[in-house]
Parts: structure tokens; sequence; C-alpha cells
């Protein structure tokens, strides 16, 4: 029974992101950000970065322009609520899609 | 107890170095957790434990052994202890009783998970409520569930064995073993006990290796989140859902019957005490009535047997010796020839019957063997059962089947309702 290639007794796994298998999938609402109003982005130099700092998965970066790694995005709607500028709105992942 | 040093008979030498002792059950496991070189034990005292935990850490603290003992402060936090050590490359070992047993329900269920060959001693005796530190077998029986492979011993001999043999086993398997022996029954009565070499179990028993090692260089996780379907991990390697593992894990159970066997025989061969079997028989050669029981009951039966016999009885005892894995087919051979088979329980699972009576049942069923089971419930709480108690039930059940009013749906009780 099952699928037995990995030949594991117990589940193991390197760490890494993403481990626990795509995890996006769960996502109801999804970040959207508007780049224009961006600190970074706006003062096109490294700075601000609090929704790279607060997201629990780890899925921003710290780049400019900023960006999310949606597979992995649980859509939990931190960035949104520490973005100081409101740059980030939550959207209903089936209004994007 | 303490401090009492173990009468020695060292008799004549044999081939075998051993040393034949008078100890009590829990000296007897505590030698067997000594002799199988333990690395690491974490145990909390509970009676009637105790005295295991007290000879371990004597053994310890006197040079006797190297091992790592563990003070914890609860029975979750020992098998935590111990599943943890077990990971990392250590043979460990625990021991308790009753509501500490109960306590670590969670971790039972962990180290099996986790498939870590933990051994555990379980001096069994009576849950609360009301508090009672006796003997019966609720505490193990009520684990039945968690993954671990279940022995259970008759005597003092058995327990000492049975822990060594429990190592071989259950690292060959990947699961956790629990050797049960009934609590002050046998855990404080002394009896003659052949404490084998360190040579000989050395050859008998190789080191531990651990299936996944935790290594810094080489970061892995164990156990982590594992939804329903099987997954690509990072490495891009389709893995196990959880459904799967449970799958192995009960598939590794069902498969260690060949291994239990094997493990006994071979002990047999080294130490001329013969396991080869996960019954006990006795006289079921010509028995068309069989008595069945677990742990030190078995022994009370064929005594009570015996009495049968001289009444002109052909009666037979089949005695437990592995509750998990259930050994189906060899039960079945065993009860082939019989018409009535009474099983005692000391352990109830309430709203139904005796734990064994519905293994025993669930086994003959299809089987094309028709005898009547009987089951009564014994000696809860420790109350005493002996063995004119088993051979009058015998009896009853006996004059009952010829007068056609037996049921077989309802459980006895032998006491004073």
């Amino acid at each position: 029974m099952g699928t037995r290639n990995c030949h594991h007794i117990c589940d193991e796994s390197s760490p890494g992101i993403g481990e626990a298998g795509r995890t996006g999938e769960w996502r109801d609402v999804l970040p959207v950000i508007d780049q224009k109003k961006c600190t970074p982005v706006r003062q096109n130099k490294p700075a601000c970065y609090l929704c790279w700092l607060y997201c629990p998965d780890t899925v921003i970066s710290k780049t400019i322009p900023l960006e999310i790694n949606l597979e992995y995005c649980k859509g939990c709607g931190i960035c949104a609520e520490v973005c100081p500028v409101q740059a980030i709105t939550m959207v209903n992942e089936d209004k994007v899609l | 107890m303490n401090g009492t040093d173990s009468v020695s008979l060292k008799g004549k030498k044999t081939d075998r170095d051993s040393d034949k002792q008078i100890i009590d059950g829990n000296q007897a496991a505590a030698h067997g957790a000594k002799l199988s070189r333990v690395q690491v034990i974490a145990a909390y005292p509970i009676t009637p434990q105790t005295p295991l935990t007290e000879k371990l850490s004597e053994f310890v603290e006197g040079g006797e052994f190297k091992a790592e003992y563990v003070t914890v402060e609860s029975e979750h936090s020992a098998l935590a202890v111990c599943a943890s050590a077990s990971m990392v490359g250590a043979r460990v070992f625990t021991a308790t009783s009753a509501h500490g047993l109960a306590y670590m329900h969670e971790m039972l269920h962990w180290a099996a998970g986790a498939r870590l060959p933990v051994v555990l001693a379980c001096v069994n005796r009576a849950i609360g409520a009301p508090w009672n530190i006796l003997n019966d077998q609720q505490d193990s029986v009520s684990q039945r569930d968690t993954g671990w492979i279940q022995i259970y011993a008759r005597n003092n001999q058995e327990i000492l064995d049975s822990i060594i043999q429990a190592y071989k086993i259950a690292e060959a398997v990947y699961v956790p073993a629990m050797v049960c022996y009934d609590g002050f029954v046998l855990s404080h009565a002394a009896m003659p006990v052949d404490v084998p070499s360190q040579e000989d179990v050395d050859r008998f028993l190789p080191s531990y290796r651990p299936h996944t090692i935790l290594d810094p260089a080489n970061p892995k996780n164990y156990n982590l989140v594992t939804l329903a379907n099987p997954r690509v991990n990072t490495e891009g390697v389709l893995c196990h859902g959880y459904m799967e593992l449970r799958y192995l894990l009960h598939e590794a159970l069902q498969n260690s019957g060949e291994t239990i066997i094997k493990v006994g025989q071979e002990f047999g061969e080294l130490f001329g005490r013969s396991y080869t079997n996960m019954l006990w028989e006795d006289w079921l050669d010509d028995a068309d009535i069989v008595i069945v029981a677990m742990g030190s009951l078995a022994m009370e039966a064929i005594i009570a047997a015996g009495m049968l016999r001289e009444e002109g009885h052909k009666v037979g005892v089949l005695g437990l010796r592995v509750f998990r894995p259930f050994p189906t087919t060899d039960v079945v051979k065993a009860l082939k020839r019989s018409r009535l088979i009474v099983v005692f329980d000391k352990n109830i699972s309430y709203g139904s019957e005796g734990a064994t009576c519905s293994e025993i049942k669930s086994a003959l069923y299809g089987s094309g063997v028709n005898a009547v089971v009987r089951n009564f419930i014994v000696g809860l709480g420790g109350r005493d059962v002996k063995a004119r108690e088993l051979a009058d039930a015998v009896n009853k059940s006996l004059l009952s089947l010829k007068e056609g009013v037996l049921s077989s749906q309802y459980s006895e009780w032998i006491c004073d309702i």
C-alpha cells in the first residue's frame, strides 16, 4: 500500500521552505501589493521591509520591488496589517483568478 | 527490599555461565535492562514499579554499569526522554505502572509512530478511581492500541528473559515493546531466576542501530506535520502521507510475530530456555476444555487444570505470552480440538467483556472452531484469585453447557455480586 519510493518508516524531511507541502493551497485571500505606495519602491532604496520581517512563512522577498511567493503564502494578512503605508491589500482569491 | 542482597545459588558450572539468584520480579527486570546494556534510563517511581527504578539507580550510581539515569518530573517526561534518546541512537529503558502508564499515553503513541524501539516494563496495577495499588491488567490492556508490542510474563525468569528479547525484537522491527508483569504477584515475590552472564547476553544482543540519526552536518526534521496525502519533499522525493505511515506501523506489528518467534528460538539455543511460540501451551494435546489466561494467571490456571484433570476432565491451558501482535493463527491452531473455552480476564472493557475474550472470539470467527467461549472477570484491584476458583468456574461452565443454559454473551464476575 501507498508510496514507498522515499523508503522512510517515520516521516522525515530536510528543513526548507515548503517541507510541509504547498501550503499556498490553503489560502482564501491573497495579498496584492500596490508597488507605487510601497516604501522601498518609492524611495528606490532598501527601507521598511516590515512585511518581510513579520511574514511567518518568510515568503516575502527583501528586494525592490517586493515579491510574494504564492506557492507558500497562506493569506494570513499580517503583511497587510503591518504595512505603514497600506500598500498591501487582501483580495478574495476567486476575484483575482 | 533495598540493600538486601539476593541469595546466590551459584552451583556447578555448565557451558553457559549463569548465576541462579532468588530475586523478585522488579529485580529480574532491572537485571534484564542492565544485561541489555541500556544507555539511557528515565523513569518516575510508582508503586509497584518503584523497587525496579531503585535497583537501576543503585546499579548506575554504584558504577556497576554505565548508563545515563535521567530523573524526570513525570512519566510523560520519562518517555519523552527515552524517545528522544532513542532517536539519537541510544538504547533506552523505562518502567511504570497504572496511572504512570496512563500519563504516558500520548508518548506511547509518539514512540510507536516515530518507530523507536523503546523497551518499557509495565508492572501491572489497577487504575483509579478509586485509588488502588494492587494488581490487575487494566493499565496495559488499556494501551493495547498504541502500536506497541506487548509481552506478558508468567514468572520472574520470563521477566528477565523477555526484556532481553524485547530489545532484539524491537530493534529489528523498529516497534517499541512493553514487557508486562503482574504487580506484587511477581514484582514483589522472590523466586529462583537464572541470571545470564554479560558475555552470553552480549553474544545474543547486537548493539542498537537506529533507523534515523540526527546529525548537525545533515539537518533533518523528523515526524513533522504530515497531512493526509503523499507529498513531494524539498528534495523532490514523493513521501508517505499520514495514512501510509500508519499502515507501515500496522504492517510492522503484524509481521513482528515472525521476529518474536525467531528471537525466542535464538534465545533458547543460547540460554536453554525456549520461547518458540507466542503462546504457552500446557496439556493442549488431548484437551477439549481450554482455560485461557494472560500473565501470572496463566500459571495459576495450570494448577486449576491439574485439579480438573484429577476430577477426570481433559483440561488444557493456553497462556497468552504476546497480546500484540495478537497471534490469531496460533490461537486457532491451539484451540481447534476444544468444545469449551473459558477465558479469564484481569481487565474489563466496560460495557463489553474482557479484552482477551474478545480477541479469542474474534480469532475463532470463521475458523471452523465451534467451541463455546465463556468469560470470567477476575482479580481486579488485587482481588485474590485462587486456582480452586478458576477450577470451580470451569466446572460451572461445564454444568451449564450440559444443561444447555450457558450464555456466552455475558462475562461473569468472580466476586461478591
